[in-house]
């Protein structure tokens, strides 16, 4: 598979892009499902999975063979999806701290959303609240647990992939896990 | 409810992480076999990852290979004449001989117009018109170039008159074919044809 992965990459450097076509067909659905995760809409998600490739085709000849080319694919479309994110943030997010305030958030001032009837709520409606919840993540938390729990990669990979210290990586996935049990831990 | 100190917090993110010292993970087991509000804690951070993974795996829309690959910039055509090249040798290596062949017959048809007609000492060449003088027989093919060729003699042969006319005196006489070629495309077809009937002699 890696060689495979090589050998059309190389390809690509040559400027052929039928072999291009393949390395799509490969990445398509993880990147998509970044993205979506990320973002949380179809149509967005396919937006920036587009615009993914469209770069990493443009800027291949900045990747370096030696690394995985999935971390540097990802890469690209983690980093698109922060620039939406930014670009459309709200003004606070609920589990920011509040100033003058030791750990005390907006989740624990503002009552938990009413509860849902019970356990039997539809599947559906279910995946869409767990969803939201991850939407409602900061950033720099929400991409860590998608890596992590969604894309299954290891804390040293998302470490490497994302070029931040591994330390960094657990502190945030700490609270993005905090986080997610406020709102998800009780249900 | 909250749970007791952040230290123990910290194990449990540690042991989720895959990555607990031994003793921390000791103290974390003892901890929460006698803490209730850290074992409710505790399970609500796995219950919470739970969810996240249960996620279903999403894939990517139908048709989404094909929008990057109309969206991506041009390639160097260099490379996709080089990619047919490699998947069709041979209608390459044909087309190649196409190419050449058709080329030297385009610059031959394109040639200024020299006047040419085949070599017999009975043929009279006035200008650009080659003559067939009264009384005298030919035998053989006669072709003349960039020229006419008028008869009044007779010719046991073909005659090929090309971008010229030929012109029969009524005395005149052709035993074989007569053919005038005005045309490009004519041109290729009488090479072609020429090509082949001496590849014919010479397999005979």
């Amino acid at each position: 598979m890696e060689a495979i992965v090589d050998r059309k990459i190389k390809q690509v450097m040559k400027g052929d892009q039928n072999a291009f076509n393949d390395i799509v067909e490969l990445y398509k659905d993880k990147v998509f499902q970044i993205c979506f995760r990320m973002i949380g809409s179809r149509t967005e998600a396919e937006d920036l999975a587009q615009e993914t490739f469209i770069r990493a085709y443009i800027h291949i000849k900045s990747f370096k063979q030696e690394r995985k080319f999935s971390s540097w694919l990802y890469r690209i479309a983690t980093n698109l999806c922060i620039d939406r994110i930014r670009k459309k943030k709200p003004d606070f997010y609920l589990d920011a701290e509040i100033s003058g305030t030791e750990g005390l958030t907006l989740y624990s001032i503002v009552p938990a959303e009413e509860k849902l009837p019970d356990m039997q709520v539809e599947t559906l409606e279910m995946q869409e609240m767990i969803q939201r919840e991850i939407l409602k993540l900061p950033e720099k938390y929400r991409i860590i647990i998608v890596l992590k729990y969604i894309e299954e990669l290891s804390l040293n990979e998302i470490s490497e992939m994302l070029d931040i210290p591994l330390g960094t990586v657990k502190t945030r996935i700490h609270r993005g896990r905090e986080a997610l049990r406020k709102q998800l831990g009780r249900l | 409810m909250e749970a007791c100190s952040e230290r123990i917090v910290l194990y449990m993110h540690e042991y989720l992480d895959e990555d607990i010292p031994e003793d921390h993970k000791k103290m974390l087991e003892y901890h929460l076999e006698t803490c209730r509000a850290c074992r409710q804690h505790f399970y609500e951070l796995q219950k919470s990852i739970f969810y996240v993974q249960s996620l279903p795996n999403v894939q990517a829309p139908p048709g989404f290979t094909g929008r990057v690959m109309k969206n991506l910039p041009r390639e160097k055509k260099r490379i996709g004449a080089g990619r047919w090249l490699k998947m069709h040798p041979f209608l390459a290596s044909a087309g190649l001989f196409f190419i050449l062949m058709a080329g030297a017959m385009f610059s031959e048809w394109h040639n200024p117009d020299e006047f040419s007609v085949t070599k017999n000492k009975d043929i009279i060449v006035q200008g650009h018109t080659a003559i067939v003088p009264k009384g005298k027989v030919i035998k053989e093919d006669i072709t003349v170039t960039n020229g006419d060729l008028r008869i009044e003699g007779k010719v046991e042969g073909n005659v090929t008159v090309v971008r010229g006319n030929e012109y029969m005196a009524s005395a005149g006489d052709v035993t074989g074919n007569v053919e005038e070629i005005n045309e490009v495309f004519e041109w290729i077809w009488y090479k072609i044809k020429d090509a082949g009937r001496d590849a014919w002699k010479h397999l005979k």
